[in-house]
């Protein structure tokens, strides 16, 4: 039998820094989709008993660093970090995405400059502000941005698509740091 | 061109795919008559004023929307999830 490696989605690809903003690899653990069978108050008491945070609304994250429950599209919710409580499979549908999708962080405090060349949406902080989350794109790829800090971004892509959102970050990186 | 999602909010015609007329909500029964199948898989009006149509949200949420468009001024007038738009014919009929 063949050993197969276990590599990261942007593994020698990351991190990058251009400028004062800084992008690298997040590897937050197991993620989950949840997708409430019925009443999603129902998921959401579980989810509180299971995790301790409660399920978001659309748009917004619970939760906080190593277990955060992010809005992932209308019905659907992605619990990150932890492996899900059995209990939860009562109530939702239960789906692991663990190797699904690339997830990078993006610092600085350039990085809202950055967004704004690849992302159709207002980041800046008075409209997008920390736990807010956003499914949109990235350039003409679907992507999940989550607002971590007052200058850290979340960023996920489908994992196959981890090579062209490095590149495209970088350009967009390269361009704002070159009018600093 | 901007889309109201009503799970997003206001957001660029590019995150959005277009399907056609909302007709397609309107399934006629598997017995129905001929006629009745021809015309929803065939027949769509073309008019010069307000139509509703399916978009999906596909760079976005991922929900079915019934838009109101004005095919002349390209003025959106109201967005609705396509799952209530159905439910709300279940209950009617």
């Amino acid at each position: 039998m063949v050993e197969l490696k276990q590599t990261s989605p942007c593994a020698g690809l990351l991190p990058v820094t251009l400028g004062d903003v800084t992008m690298s690899e997040l590897t937050p653990g197991q993620m989950t989709c949840l997708t409430a069978f019925g009443d999603p108050a129902d998921l959401s008491a579980a989810l509180e008993r299971a995790h301790g945070m409660a399920l978001p609304g659309p748009n917004r994250s619970s939760g906080k660093q190593g277990a955060r429950c992010i809005w992932f599209g209308r019905g659907d919710v992605l619990l990150i970090g932890p492996a899900p409580d059995a209990a939860l499979g009562a109530h939702a549908a239960v789906v692991d995405l663990s190797d699904a999708w690339a997830t990078v962080s993006l610092k600085g405090a350039g990085a809202v400059d950055v967004l704004a060349r690849l992302v159709p949406l207002d980041l800046r902080e008075g409209h997008f502000k920390r736990g807010h989350t956003a499914r949109s794109q990235v350039m003409h790829m679907q992507a999940s941005v989550t607002r971590l800090a007052s200058d850290e971004f979340m960023i996920m892509v489908f994992r196959s698509m981890a090579g062209t959102l490095v590149h495209d970050m970088k350009q967009a990186m390269a361009a704002v740091a070159s009018r600093r | 061109m901007r889309i109201e999602c009503p799970m997003c909010g206001s957001r660029d015609r590019r995150e959005f795919y277009y399907q056609g007329a909302a007709v397609m909500l309107a399934r006629p029964d598997p017995q129905a008559h001929e006629a009745d199948w021809e015309a929803y898989l065939h027949l769509r009006e073309n008019p010069a004023g307000p139509t509703r149509e399916l978009w999906q949200h596909d760079g976005g949420c991922g929900a079915w929307l019934v838009v109101t468009r004005d095919t002349v001024s390209h003025q959106i007038s109201d967005t609705q999830l396509a799952a209530d738009v159905k439910r709300a014919m279940g209950k009617a009929s």
